[in-house]
């Protein structure tokens, strides 16, 4: 019976997981739909907005390291802190910066290029945040905490003891990524459907030139779409570095994120979700059943071969568009 | 004025068909293969040796592999660094087992293995198309860079999970190893890449690269007019990694002597590969090598400058490469987004018509 209750919070630990998973992924989905680029600096995206937001609130320099070994001075922090809202608006407003920048400087001259171009740009994209990042704001492990509860949930604890006879052990910090990333999905879902921009943006990723002919701004929608990429980017970045600090590993949450977009779907924002659920779930368990019995350390690959496989079966996803090809 | 076909007269097929139809550019190859060949070996210095010349010609046979792939056949892979590590374990468990067999045998041993591999994981193509096929490469990567980190009885169950490349002669002279010299290093390296390359240049121009062109333009088109997407899917993927998988043996028992699987022929390994063969070109034999040798020497540039010139501190250092690096790939996809390769022959366009340009 141990045994099942265990399995049990294994579940609900990889449900929540795989949340974050499709939190992620819902950044991707976005950018997909509305410009056709894969992006893979969207993990990158991720770590530099908790490298940002950390900076801010802890009154760091911008550049101190390069400036030092460039004039020989030795700057570190303004010695003021910034307040976590404030911070995290702040963060906000360099992400909508950033998304514009991007669109200027690389997305707008390359328009009409093959897809394996615009995703080799993202690569090229990701380097260059990953080493801005650690320019601007050092490369050292750096702790997140915006006031986000933290710990073992004992109100869940008991209860589920007093009911079922068995503890389970919830981190506080998940249930609050949970909340926090599904009003996030279903605030994106409502934007997309009922808001004049978003119904703009699903124009644009129906089919550019007819949504150009309508009068529709594409280098808008881009930016737009960018800023959303990386609201959604910073959302992630604060619970991921707030759960395991802020550090270079959290830019390879991008990598869990793209076999959850190939099991829902590249074009899908329901896909993401559910593909992110059962990635999570699905990883989580083969690990608790399996994992002992060859090695462990599965989760690294689970995902991909889970979606692999399944793409043979279903070569769109779950909620793909079927694709269609003529001659 | 001399780069010109005129005056250069072809009387067979034979001729007329060859890879250097110019007499500047055939003069060119052969000038390079004695340069190379017959004065770097003697010069060469153990700096040159491990920091720009061998890893350029390992890197250019795992590009002239993945070209074959994504370049020629049109299926993007992410899985570089994952057969590369199955070639480096392969050649490690082949050299241990079999001592007194030559290494060569060894290394296209490792190569067919790869080749082997590469074709199970090639199998999805047939199914699964584009991004799609790129992220389902990945899970090559990862399964089998965890594979090699999980099952002892591939690195011989060593303490540290390293695999050490014990050492071997050619002719008496040692190629793996500490024993080994600079330039018995490149020459073996060299010899490989020669021969690839030229295997590479004669099976992309005959039937088997017409397919696989084919396949890569349309698979539908192609599947029409008698192509079979099957075999002409997975011999890209059959001969893609034989040449990866020379490169992460050669890669791992001749340039590195040691390695351990993550960090050697991780997930970056892949991308690397990727941009060499962007930036060089895609669909070019040329472009490969070009695109090996800008990757490779642009970061040793970078150091020297950087470190050396200015005397900034290595980890800003790195972090500034990283930085000069994306931005540059990102720069090279606008402003040629298809490589160096391309420049290259619009400037032969170029000379052919000097200095009369009308």
């Amino acid at each position: 019976m141990d045994q099942f209750f265990f399995a049990a919070e294994v579940l609900a630990n990889g449900l929540m997981t795989g949340v974050m998973y499709a939190l992620v992924a819902l950044g991707f989905v976005l950018i997909f739909k509305a410009s056709g680029v894969f992006n893979y600096a969207q993990g990158v995206l991720a770590l530099f907005a908790a490298l940002t937001l950390v900076g801010i609130q802890q009154g760091q320099i911008p550049f101190a390291h390069l400036i030092n070994a460039a004039f020989g001075t030795s700057l570190h922090h303004f010695g003021w802190t910034v307040p976590a809202v404030l911070a995290i608006a702040l963060t906000a407003g360099v992400m909508v910066a950033l998304a514009f920048l991007i669109e200027k400087l690389v997305l707008q001259h390359l328009v009409g290029q093959e897809p394996i171009i615009l995703f080799m740009a993202t690569i090229g994209l990701a380097y260059f945040l990953e080493g801005l990042g650690d320019v601007m704001w050092g490369a050292d492990i750096k702790t997140l905490d915006v006031g986000l509860p933290q710990g073992i949930s004992d109100s869940i604890e008991g209860a589920t003891a007093e009911w079922f006879g068995y503890g389970f052990f919830i981190d506080r910090l998940d249930i609050w990524a949970t909340v926090i990333a599904a009003l996030l999905v279903a605030a994106l879902v409502a934007f997309a459907q009922y808001t004049k921009q978003g119904r703009a943006m699903r124009a644009v990723a129906d089919d550019h030139q007819a949504a150009l002919s309508v009068g529709i701004s594409l280098r808008f929608i881009w930016v737009m779409v960018w800023s959303i990429a990386g609201f959604v980017a910073l959302v992630a970045g604060i619970m991921w570095g707030t759960k395991s600090g802020v550090q270079f590993s959290l830019s390879l949450i991008a990598l869990k994120a793209l076999p959850v977009l190939m099991l829902g779907g590249f074009t899908s924002i329901p896909g993401a979700i559910v593909g992110g659920l059962i990635i999570g779930v699905g990883e989580k368990l083969f690990e608790f059943f399996i994992g002992p019995m060859v090695g462990g350390a599965t989760e690294n690959w689970f995902a991909y071969v889970l979606a692999l496989i399944f793409l043979v079966f279903r070569p769109q996803g779950l909620f793909g568009e079927r694709i269609i090809e003529r001659v | 004025m001399l780069y010109r076909e005129a005056g250069d007269f072809k009387t067979t097929y034979r001729d007329d068909g060859q890879t250097f139809p110019i007499r500047l550019d055939r003069w060119g190859y052969y000038v390079t293969l004695a340069v190379a060949f017959g004065i770097i070996p003697f010069v060469i210095n153990d700096y040159w040796a491990s920091a720009v010349f061998v890893p350029f010609l390992i890197y250019a046979i795992a590009a002239l592999g993945l070209n074959i792939l994504t370049g020629y056949a049109g299926q993007v892979s992410l899985g570089t660094g994952g057969f590369m590590a199955v070639g480096a374990y392969a050649v490690y468990k082949l050299m241990t087992a079999f001592p007194d067999i030559s290494i060569v045998i060894h290394i296209l041993l490792a190569g067919g293995i790869t080749a082997m591999v590469g074709v199970l994981f090639g199998l999805p193509s047939l199914r699964i198309k584009g991004f799609y096929l790129a992220v389902a490469t990945l899970a090559a990567q990862f399964f089998l860079v965890w594979l090699f980190n999980k099952v002892p009885w591939f690195y011989n169950y060593s303490a540290s999970g390293q695999i050490t490349a014990p050492e071997r002669t050619i002719l008496g002279q040692a190629v793996t190893g500490p024993a080994s010299t600079a330039s018995a290093k490149y020459l073996i390296c060299l010899v490989f890449v020669f021969a690839l390359a030229w295997i590479a240049r004669n099976l992309t121009r005959g039937t088997l690269g017409r397919k696989w062109m084919a396949i890569r333009d349309m698979d539908i088109a192609a599947e029409i007019i008698g192509v079979n997407p099957l075999t002409a899917k997975l011999s890209a993927f059959a001969v893609s990694s034989f040449f990866i998988g020379i490169a992460g043996a050669l890669l791992f028992a001749v340039y590195l002597g040691a390695a351990e699987v993550g960090e050697a022929f991780g997930i970056n390994k892949s991308f690397l590969v990727l941009f060499m063969v962007i930036i060089g070109g895609l669909g070019s034999i040329f472009g490969s090598f070009a695109g090996a040798a800008f990757m490779v020497m642009m970061p040793v540039f970078l150091k020297n400058v950087l470190v050396g010139s200015l005397g900034w501190p290595t980890d800003l250092a790195a972090h500034i490469e990283l930085m000069i690096v994306g931005a540059l790939i990102v720069m090279f996809l606008i402003v040629e987004p298809h490589g160096l390769a391309r420049l290259w022959s619009l400037t032969k366009e170029k000379l052919r018509l000097w200095p009369f340009p009308h």
